[in-house]
């Protein structure tokens, strides 16, 4: 139990300490790789409270793809620091408010449970034992059986999405030769040789 | 304070040495693969190859290792220092990390966790950041440019390597490597009344299409030719490693082949029955399994490097259009396939 919660403490402090970074450093590149930092001990938090399967997860998809994306965006963007540090004075209490909002729904949530014992049994299915059921398997029961509506509504709301994105950026340039791989396939030697026979000195 | 030394002590210490002897064989074997790989490049172009240092040049990749680390890194004024250093650290501690749930025989593992593949899958994606960090920490143009390849590149294959690893989990019923080769020691050929045959047991068989794009998205994923955009030398001089000499050059290179090695044996666990005997009779039987699993590794790997002597180099939007619109809908198709035909034959596990 002390190594697990001297592994919580560091994991929790190195996680706290990079997401404060994630808005302190001066370089946004770095902040990205703080952000990469905060979600690997995010992903460490969860392996230590037995959820392996969503640790796995939050590095395959945030680490793995999501945050690559942000980097690679970062990287190619012409940030001028100067002008992005002058509003900060001007917008920081817009930004202290939500932070005050959402600690405060985060205190009334969690609060609730301990507070009151009706709420508490509301929790939904307790998950089940660890050592019975494997993560997958508990994920996925109650996933596609007792949540299927809602997670199917939110895999549509996903592709809408998805789509939509598709539509706002796909333009067809005429202006431009492209390869077309079926066009290559579909020909043949008969409509693209043709064979001549040429007199001497005529020239075709 | 008894107890403490029973529970963890001796525990962690036989998991360190556990990992210093799989690290130790590992990197030996790397040495070697690292030569082979430049041996069969060599015998397709009818040269020698390596042949001064050491009998036939065995001991080529020791020298090698000599003069990198012995050269003086340099680091250029203007590159992010931390990063760029970081970069092919990255490299090489995610390229080794994965191998800590890799199954080399039964039970020959130092965390057999329930979630392995996932997490194969998790650390291979992560190889992109030292890349990216080299790239751009470098602040010169061609790294920059070869690390934007890259990440696009590993982002896209990464999507059907996922959907490929989905196919074999339908067939398997678990996440765990070991589970997933113990699932092959029955299928095809005890179906068809050949239980000898062991080799027809494999996934490979039944899931061919899927075994090629795999295959091809390893080579993809690892930066090997015919997709090694990043380092294409004919438009970016050498990539994201323009700026790196000595050592930290060959803490890229290190990565780049343990991430090969990883790959053959992914291929290996997922397709090719892991450390089981191709044929379950007795002189194949006698051999260890980790002896199967090395020379099965072993045959992926000259795959690999067969295809990096014969095979040009791809253009970057075949190379995009490979992934999306050729594996990506090809992958899903058969995810759906498996699943049906697992499910409507009653053969789900």
């Amino acid at each position: 139990m002390i190594l697990q919660s001297v592994f919580f403490y560091l994991f929790s402090a190195v996680l706290l300490i990079s997401a404060l970074m994630v808005i302190g450093a001066r370089n946004p590149v770095h902040s990205v790789l703080f952000l990469i930092l905060a979600f690997f001990n995010a992903a460490a938090l969860f392996v230590l409270l037995g959820a392996e399967f969503l640790a796995m997860l939050l590095v395959v998809v945030y680490v793995g793809a999501v945050a690559v994306l942000f980097l690679f965006i970062v990287m190619m963007l012409d940030v001028d620091f100067v002008e992005m540090r002058a509003g900060f004075l001007q917008y920081m209490p817009i930004g202290l408010v939500v932070g005050v909002v959402l600690l405060a729904e985060l205190l009334v949530a969690f609060g609730g449970w301990a507070v009151s014992p009706d709420l508490a049994a509301n929790l939904g299915e307790p998950m089940p034992d660890i050592a019975q059921v494997s993560n997958i398997e508990a994920i996925g029961s109650l996933l596609y059986t007792k949540y299927i509506f809602y997670f199917q509504t939110a895999a549509l709301i996903l592709f809408v999405a998805m789509v939509g994105a598709i539509v706002l950026t796909l333009h067809h340039r005429t202006d431009v030769k492209r390869q077309k791989i079926e066009r290559q396939v579909a020909r043949t030697v008969e409509n693209s040789i043709e064979i001549v026979e040429v007199e001497t000195g005529s020239g075709i | 304070m008894n107890e403490f030394v029973t529970n963890w002590l001796i525990p962690g210490a036989i998991m360190v040495g556990q990992s210093l002897l799989l690290l130790v064989v590992l990197l030996v074997v790397i040495a070697y693969v690292l030569l082979a790989d430049r041996k069969i490049w060599a015998a397709v172009q009818m040269r020698r190859g390596p042949n001064v240092v050491g009998p036939f040049g065995l001991f080529q990749s020791f020298a090698d290792l000599l003069k990198f680390i012995l050269k003086e890194p340099v680091i250029p004024s203007s590159s992010n220092k931390v990063i760029f250093l970081l970069g092919p650290l990255v490299t090489v501690t995610v390229a080794l990390a994965a191998w800590a749930v890799v199954p080399v025989a039964d039970g020959w593992v130092i965390s057999n966790i329930n979630v392995g593949i996932l997490y194969l899958l998790a650390v291979s994606s992560l190889g992109v950041y030292g890349i990216i960090m080299g790239g751009w920490a470098s602040n010169s143009k061609y790294p920059l440019l070869s690390a934007l390849r890259s990440a696009a590149q590993m982002v896209s294959y990464e999507v059907s390597i996922g959907f490929v690893i989905v196919t074999v989990l339908l067939c398997v019923g678990s996440l765990n490597l070991s589970d997933i080769v113990h699932a092959q020691e029955t299928g095809l050929a005890t179906k068809l009344g050949m239980p000898s045959m062991s080799f027809l047991n494999w996934y490979w068989l039944p899931l061919f299409p899927m075994f090629v794009v795999f295959f091809i998205s390893a080579l993809a994923e690892t930066n090997r030719p015919p997709f090694d955009l990043a380092e294409a030398e004919s438009e970016l001089v050498a990539g994201f490693m323009v700026e790196y000499g000595s050592t930290p050059y060959m803490m890229y290179m290190l990565g780049e082949y343990v991430s090969i090695a990883l790959m053959c044996s992914m291929t290996t666990i997922l397709f090719m029955g892991g450390w089981l005997p191709p044929l379950d009779v007795v002189p194949f039987t006698w051999l260890p399994g980790v002896v199967w699993f090395i020379l099965k590794a072993g045959l992926v790997f000259f795959m690999f490097a067969m295809v990096k002597a014969f095979v040009p180099r791809y253009r970057y939007d075949q190379l995009m259009r490979l992934g999306w619109k050729v594996f990506l809908p090809l992958s899903l198709f058969y995810v759906v396939l498996v699943a049906g035909v697992l499910q409507f034959a009653g053969w789900a596990p």
